[in-house]
């Protein structure tokens, strides 16, 4: 599988175990309520750690957590969720998380420049033929009328 | 816009409450056309529809009226550029609107907006916003409630900034009718949304200040145009009102008063008898923009009651302008009546609206033909929309009427009471909903019962508010 990360096509080395999945060896992310729920386990896995949010979670119940998290994947049910944008600036520009956060799920290359500039710097398109189209789409606009993460 | 609506539609345009221009019939596969045409003058249709900031718009009168405290539209533009592609606000769980008033007298139905921001003084004689949230008309309508009553200049964009990041958060996605911020204020209650509020806005207010060279360059967009500062000398303005009863007429009502002396703001009515309210065709928007460039420094308005203006025009020229007008069928001298009805597209273009409204709009003017018993109404605002969404903003009518589909014929359901300005007030329910054939009666009837109960000057919505619907209702049902 390919992904892009900060503008470059390149393999992914992650995998997400599923809730009711054995953990695996590698780089793998969970589920929030797995994270909260098996913690311990997960701090002891041989591998780095992700964890997958969705709209409806709050940065807040992660953030005391972010220092041993490498990838935060941002998991859209339905593109006109927004509220994922929020999160991923609140991340960046709240908490100073530093790691990967990644698109994944629903939602349409014409959302990754704002998705960019909201500090979203990793994309997992719903369908790989669309990685090209992702990376151009990044450089949608030329002007930023206001502040944001980037 | 002459030329779009004569080579992408049927001649003629359609101006909104937004204050925008719509039209209605352009083949789908002429639009990428119509963009780029739009485009080579700067102009766009971004933010136009979707959950995102939809346009700002404010007081057809900033920058000219008497009554201002500042003007309103550098701040204005400095909320345009934020709102634009802005990238964590574009999927927010419903649309929202933003209205600045920089006057006393609120023209722009700020209280009616997710939010609505006032130019105010605080005790040091300091400029700043009072900011209004929650207030919204369509289905539910809800006065907006103050939640800031006075924030510094700089904080302008911080504060919006946390207001909207809590309505991202938070605001509903379950249900699109209880999506707007309107209804998040309402379920948390006012002070805890606030606190929210806050508690956001003190995280990022320093972060991210409005710098006083950003406001003082955006104010030098701004300047006022090259009024001649001898304009009120002329006499023939004074003499051509006792010579022309008409041209009279129509100064004292689609004409208002201007800061500079001599100078005066005019109002083009698109509320003539036999036209669609807000319609206006290719060959009279050409003319009025030539008319702007003669007599208002090439500036045209439009007004969130679907009129448009030409804001500095001298009154040494109203009187050659005002024959143009006419000529032109812009000169319906009903700015502010009964006539000047606010009116969405209704059944007859609209694929939302349950009930026609231009037709019945029609009806109504035909029946109120008698300017001199249209004059002595007075100010009176009949707002009138073909479904529950609210277009024309019913609700706030002095007099509302919304179409309503009954088992597959039109209804319509009557307010009283209504008021987006500074007095904000929902209409009241008049009664059962009336038949489509009914609704010009019961028109001609409430302004009757208002002739004769009034006091001395007393105006409809004054009245309205001193009796209630009580003594509408008992005439209007009286055969029922």
């Amino acid at each position: 599988m390919q992904i892009i990360k900060d503008k470059q096509i390149i393999d992914d080395t992650w995998s997400y175990v599923a809730d009711d999945a054995e953990l695996k060896a590698g780089n793998i992310s969970v589920s929030l309520a797995r994270w909260k729920q098996d913690k311990q386990q997960l701090l002891a896995h041989d591998g780095k750690l992700g964890v997958r949010i969705g709209p409806a979670d709050s940065i807040d119940d992660i953030s005391p957590d972010l220092k041993d998290i490498q990838l935060i994947e941002l998991d859209f049910p339905d593109f006109a969720d927004g509220r994922l944008f929020s999160h991923a600036w609140l991340l960046r520009g709240r908490y100073n998380y530093p790691g990967e956060i990644r698109a994944t799920g629903h939602y349409m290359p014409d959302q990754v420049f704002y998705l960019s500039r909201v500090g979203v710097n990793a994309f997992n398109p719903e369908k790989v033929e669309d990685l090209p189209i992702v990376l151009s789409n990044l450089n949608d606009f030329t002007v930023k009328y206001q502040n944001s993460i980037n | 816009m002459a030329h779009i609506a004569r080579n992408y539609d049927k001649n003629y345009c359609h101006f909104t409450t937004r204050q925008n221009i719509q039209f209605n019939w352009p083949k789908l596969e002429e639009v990428p056309d119509i963009l780029a045409e739009l485009a080579s003058v700067q102009m766009h249709s971004i933010q136009t529809s979707g959950n995102c900031m939809r346009n700002t718009t404010s007081d057809h009168l900033a920058g000219i009226c008497v009554d201002e405290i500042e003007d309103p539209r550098p701040y204005c533009e400095i909320i345009r550029q934020w709102t634009t592609l802005h990238p964590e606000f574009d999927y927010l769980p419903r649309k929202f609107k933003i209205a600045v008033s920089g006057a006393l007298h609120d023209r722009a139905a700020t209280q009616f907006h997710d939010i609505g921001l006032h130019l105010v003084k605080n005790d040091a004689g300091e400029v700043g916003f009072k900011v209004y949230v929650g207030g919204g008309l369509g289905r539910t309508p809800v006065i907006g409630q103050v939640i800031k009553p006075y924030l510094e200049k700089k904080h302008l964009l911080s504060y919006l900034e946390a207001i909207l990041r809590i309505y991202n958060l938070f605001g509903r996605r379950d249900n699109k009718y209880k999506a707007r911020i309107k209804i998040l204020v309402k379920e948390s209650g006012i002070d805890k949304f606030s606190e929210l509020v806050e508690q956001e806005w003190l995280f990022i207010r320093d972060s991210n200040e409005l710098s006083d060279d950003r406001i003082r360059a955006m104010k030098a967009q701004f300047v006022p145009p090259a009024y001649e500062s001898d304009a009120a000398q002329e006499t023939s303005f004074a003499q051509r009102q006792l010579d022309n009863q008409a041209f009279a007429t129509w100064v004292k009502y689609n004409t208002a008063d201007h800061k500079m002396s001599g100078y005066r703001a005019a109002f083009l009515s698109l509320k003539a008898p036999d036209s669609p309210p807000g319609d206006m065709t290719d060959v009279q928007l050409d003319a009025v923009a030539d008319l702007a460039d003669k007599y208002s420094f090439g500036e045209i308005r439009s007004t969130h009651r679907q009129n448009l203006i030409l804001a500095d025009v001298k009154q040494a020229d109203l009187f050659a302008l005002w024959q143009q007008l006419d000529a032109l069928k812009l000169a319906t001298p009903n700015i502010g009546t009964v006539t000047d009805m606010i009116c969405c597209p209704g059944l007859d273009f609209c694929s939302l609206a349950n009930a026609g409204s231009i037709g019945v709009a029609k009806e109504i003017n035909e029946a109120l033909d008698d300017m001199d018993y249209i004059h002595d109404i007075g100010d009176l605002k009949i707002n009138m929309s073909g479904c529950m969404n609210g277009c024309a903003h019913q609700s706030v009518g002095h007099i509302g009427i919304l179409g309503v589909d009954k088992k597959g014929a039109e209804w319509y359901q009557l307010t009283l009471g209504g008021s987006s300005e500074n007095q904000a007030a929902i209409g009241e329910r008049l009664g059962p909903a009336i038949a489509k054939d009914q609704v010009t009666k019961a028109i001609t009837t409430i302004l009757d019962v208002y002739i004769n109960q009034r006091l001395d000057d007393e105006s409809f919505l004054d009245m309205v508010n001193r009796v209630g619907i009580t003594p509408f209702k008992e005439q209007v049902y009286a055969d029922n």
